[in-house]
């Protein structure tokens, strides 16, 4: 495909129209609007559905019943929409729906900054919903990315019956940058594990061999039951701790067992780096630079990109980090993913650069940091 | 090193001046039509119309790591509050221009004061010309971009049926760059025309 | 007395999973189930072609028992996630089973939008003037003056009333039945079923177990009794004065008018979208 100038916003949308995406609700908000305003144009073009909620909570929710008719769905927000869907990202991971939800992070809390970059909702996207349940997010840092990655998304959401959340940020988002798209049949895209067997042999919850069940669309004869609820196999509500246990055992088994494929990251960590560099999204294209002119200055540095943030890329944190002694997490937030960092490699390690005024961290903070005795 | 192969484009004024739409043209022209490396990024309040605004675009040859300007090659100030604000995020050999029709103070004797909303008005009766007759200026000054590109970029982003008047104004933009260096050349060593 | 394969309720009832059922004994909920299972009989309808959404409260408990497509979602949202399923399944019967406290407080956003965009769904709404499942607290739509659990000097709110509020909003097929009257009921249901657009039924039950007790008005058969005593159909009350109406549930259709209904309007966009794509 032809190079073309495109925006974060709009690669978002080619991704999700690629991974096959045929239906978007949503509520406008800065600075996720160009989604739904370039999906409600292209979504009827390919025969796909597009609607306008009342408000951010509607959005999700009817996602997740298109989702139950059996088509690829998504949404897109950014923090005070991101928030109110909270309660139905919860019963997406209860429930076991597949969908996308996109955050295009802007300063919060509350109202904010809404036109200005942030990562302040990395901890919001783990634990934002009450109970404890799984959950995958990734994280582009460039145009070209956030097309890939949300492809990857959809194919993960349909794969492992999940809710995955692309937590983009307003640099990513409006963004734009020169892109050649991959041709649509270069891509590796997954679908829905569809139910072969008799209706009345069906399990909608049940823990079959290949530890992902069959989800079947409604309306197409297989009639079951979908709650909110702890439920048995069956999706009955149940109060019985045994298949309450098999629900957890299941949903946490399935991502845990998994990591290798739906963990991504980048590593450019030379040996006998002394400093490595961890981040995400637009924050990981000042560290790169930094990491550069660091180098330049003749530096032992490393870089660690992350693509996935949750579950955190614990495994390759620590692997990378083992042969430095000092670990630079920078972030459009005041100490987040850090967090994270700081339980997998100690704390004396980690030294943060925190920044959540709306203004990007440049490549010289970071720098800076690197220079630090 | 990658990183120093950069130009680095600011472009600051108020909502409404049309300074995004111009540097995605720039963007676009430097990236689509030209073959670099090219990232436009943007900074806008919350208003849709007189709020501060700013783009930024980075070309490079290279991979272009951090999308935001460091220290701007070339700043275009369309508005006094952008001007009195980064004036001083420029690097020692910048290039700073000014619509000299919004700005007065200029703390600095090195910069092209030109009357870009009054040259836009003249040359297309529009005075929201003024982001393309800009953009012809920098493309003149600097030749960040080819002319050929340039021109591709407006006349794919003008809105439908407005293509010819931008082309003018683009053109009003790249004779008055001309005939600044013409001036230049003949000895006048500091590019200065009061408005 | 025909054994209970031949009972046509049995039909839509997942009987050997889910009973006995969660609600107390008296109940007017499973008289509502009841009239809609008549409804659904009569018309014929495939069970795999139905969908029943429910939010959560006593009447969110519905679906369960129903051998239907059934999803119950959070509290307040059922008309949201049928929003979605309606659209990528027009056709498809979509229900949507609610209760007064789950559709009108924290559902009210979407109840109004529902009926706005005149989507294909049927609404019903099963008003008990109380949240049940909570243990009585004051509703949107306990009259002014009732007593609840958090209202223990007197509810000051003025009740909604949900078919004016319907008809406000948009709806284009709207009706109130009681449960005391179910065979008018599962009538009232059946033509809400057969209408294009959204369709909004106001099933008015009680609570014997929460409201009833807190403002006693006795047991489940007394507050039957009430309503068969305090309600009239539409043409009578036309001929009532207003203070004869006071404190009277009236019966009957109070809207129906066409529209076009929301997922057939996009049906036509995606075509016009799509040829124009053909096109180009």
């Amino acid at each position: 495909m032809a190079a073309r100038l495109m925006q974060g916003n709009e690669a978002c949308v080619e991704g999700a129209l690629a991974a096959g995406c045929r239906f978007f609700a949503g509520y406008p908000i800065t600075p996720s609007s160009e989604i739904a305003e370039l999906l409600s144009r292209r979504l009827p073009q390919v025969g796909g559905y597009f609607i306008q909620m009342e408000d951010e909570i509607a959005s999700i929710a009817a996602v997740i019943g298109a989702s139950v008719g059996g088509v690829k769905a998504m949404t897109a927000t950014s923090g005070p929409g991101f928030s109110l869907m909270q309660e139905n990202i919860g019963y997406a991971a209860m429930a076991e729906i597949p969908c996308v939800i996109v955050n295009v992070q802007r300063t919060g809390p509350s109202t904010g900054l809404p036109t200005k970059p942030a990562q302040g909702d990395v901890m919001q996207a783990r634990w934002g919903t009450h109970g404890d349940h799984p959950i995958i997010v990734l994280s582009p840092s460039s145009v070209m990315e956030t097309f890939l990655l949300t492809v990857r998304a959809f194919n993960l959401s349909e794969k492992y019956r999940s809710p995955v959340i692309l937590l983009m940020d307003e640099v990513v988002g409006h963004m734009r940058e020169r892109v050649e798209l991959p041709p649509p049949e270069s891509l590796e895209i997954t679908n829905r594990v569809a139910a072969h067997v008799p209706p009345e042999w069906y399990f909608p919850f049940e823990d079959p061999s290949t530890d992902v069940p069959p989800l079947a669309p409604f309306g197409e004869g297989y009639r079951y039951h979908i709650t909110g609820l702890f439920h048995d196999r069956a999706g009955f509500p149940t109060e019985r701790v045994d298949e309450i246990d098999a629900w957890i055992a299941r949903a946490f088994g399935r991502i845990e067992q998994h990591r290798q494929d739906i963990i991504s990251y980048e590593e450019d960590v030379p040996a006998g780096s002394r400093v490595l560099v961890v981040a995400y999204g637009a924050t990981a294209r000042s560290a790169r630079h930094a990491v550069k002119l660091a180098r330049a200055k003749r530096y032992k540095v490393g870089f660690l990109k992350l693509e996935t943030i949750w579950p955190f890329p614990e495994e390759a944190t620590e692997r990378l980090a083992r042969q430095c002694k000092r670990v630079i997490v920078p972030e459009m937030n005041l100490g987040q993913l850090a967090l994270e960092v700081e339980r997998v490699v100690g704390r004396q390690k980690v030294r943060r650069v925190n920044l959540a005024n709306g203004e990007m961290i440049t490549p010289q903070q970071i720098l800076a940091a690197i220079e630090e005795k | 090193m990658e990183t120093n192969d950069r130009y680095e484009i600011r472009l600051a004024g108020e909502g409404g001046q049309g300074l995004i739409l111009a540097g995605l043209i720039l963007a676009e022209a430097a990236a689509v039509y030209d073959g670099k490396n090219a990232v436009q990024t943007q900074s806008y309040g919350p208003e849709a119309r007189g709020g501060a605004s700013k783009a930024e675009v980075v070309i490079s040859d290279g991979v272009i790591d951090y999308p935001k300007v460091i220290a701007a090659d070339l700043l275009l100030c369309m508005s006094q509050e952008a001007c009195s604000k980064y004036v001083y995020g420029m690097k020692k050999n910048g290039i700073l221009i000014v619509d000299s029709v919004h700005v007065d103070r200029v703390p600095t004797s090195r910069a092209y004061m030109i009357p870009i909303t009054k040259i836009a008005e003249e040359a297309t009766g529009r005075r929201i010309t003024a982001n393309i007759v800009a953009l012809g200026l920098i493309v003149g000054l600097t030749g960040v971009v080819s002319r050929k590109a340039i021109e591709a970029a407006v006349r794919a982003r003008a809105p439908k049926g407005t293509e010819a008047l931008n082309l003018k104004a683009l053109e009003a933009g790249l004779a008055e760059a001309e005939r600044i260096r013409a001036e230049a050349e003949r000895g006048q060593s500091v590019p200065i025309r009061a408005s | 007395m025909r054994r209970y394969e031949e009972n046509r309720m049995y039909r839509y009832l997942r009987r050997h999973k889910k009973f006995p059922n969660v609600w107390c004994p008296g109940c007017g909920i499973g008289i509502v189930m009841g009239a809609l299972i008549r409804a659904i009989d009569r018309l014929g309808w495939e069970k795999d072609d139905i969908a029943m959404v429910s939010g959560i409260g006593c009447s969110g408990r519905m679906p369960v028992y129903m051998d239907f497509n059934t999803m119950h979602t959070t509290h307040g949202r059922a008309l949201a996630f049928a929003t979605g399923l309606k659209m990528v399944k027009p056709k498809m019967h979509v229900i949507a089973i609610m209760g007064d406290g789950d559709v009108l407080a924290i559902g009210g956003n979407h109840f109004i939008h529902a009926a706005r965009r005149n989507i294909g769904i049927t609404s019903i709404v099963i008003n008990n003037s109380i949240y049940g499942m909570t243990g009585g607290q004051y509703s949107p739509t306990t009259p002014t003056g009732s007593l609840a659990t958090t209202a223990p000097y007197g509810n000051i709110d003025q009740p909604f009333p949900i078919c004016e509020l319907a008809i406000a909003a948009g709806a284009t097929f709207v009706a109130r039945g009681t449960v005391y009257h179910a065979v008018e009921l599962d009538r009232l249901i059946e033509k809400a079923l057969l209408h294009e657009g959204f369709s909004v039924v106001e099933a008015v039950s009680y609570c014997h177990t929460t409201f009833g007790r807190i403002n006693k008005l006795g047991t489940a058969v007394d507050m039957l009794r009430w309503q068969k005593e305090n309600s009239v159909t539409r043409e009578a009350a036309a001929k009532m004065t207003p203070e004869q109406l006071q404190g009277k549930i009236v019966r009957g259709i109070f809207h129906e008018r066409e529209f076009p209904e929301y997922t057939a309007a996009y049906a036509k966009i995606v075509e016009q979208a799509m040829a124009a794509q053909r096109k180009a």
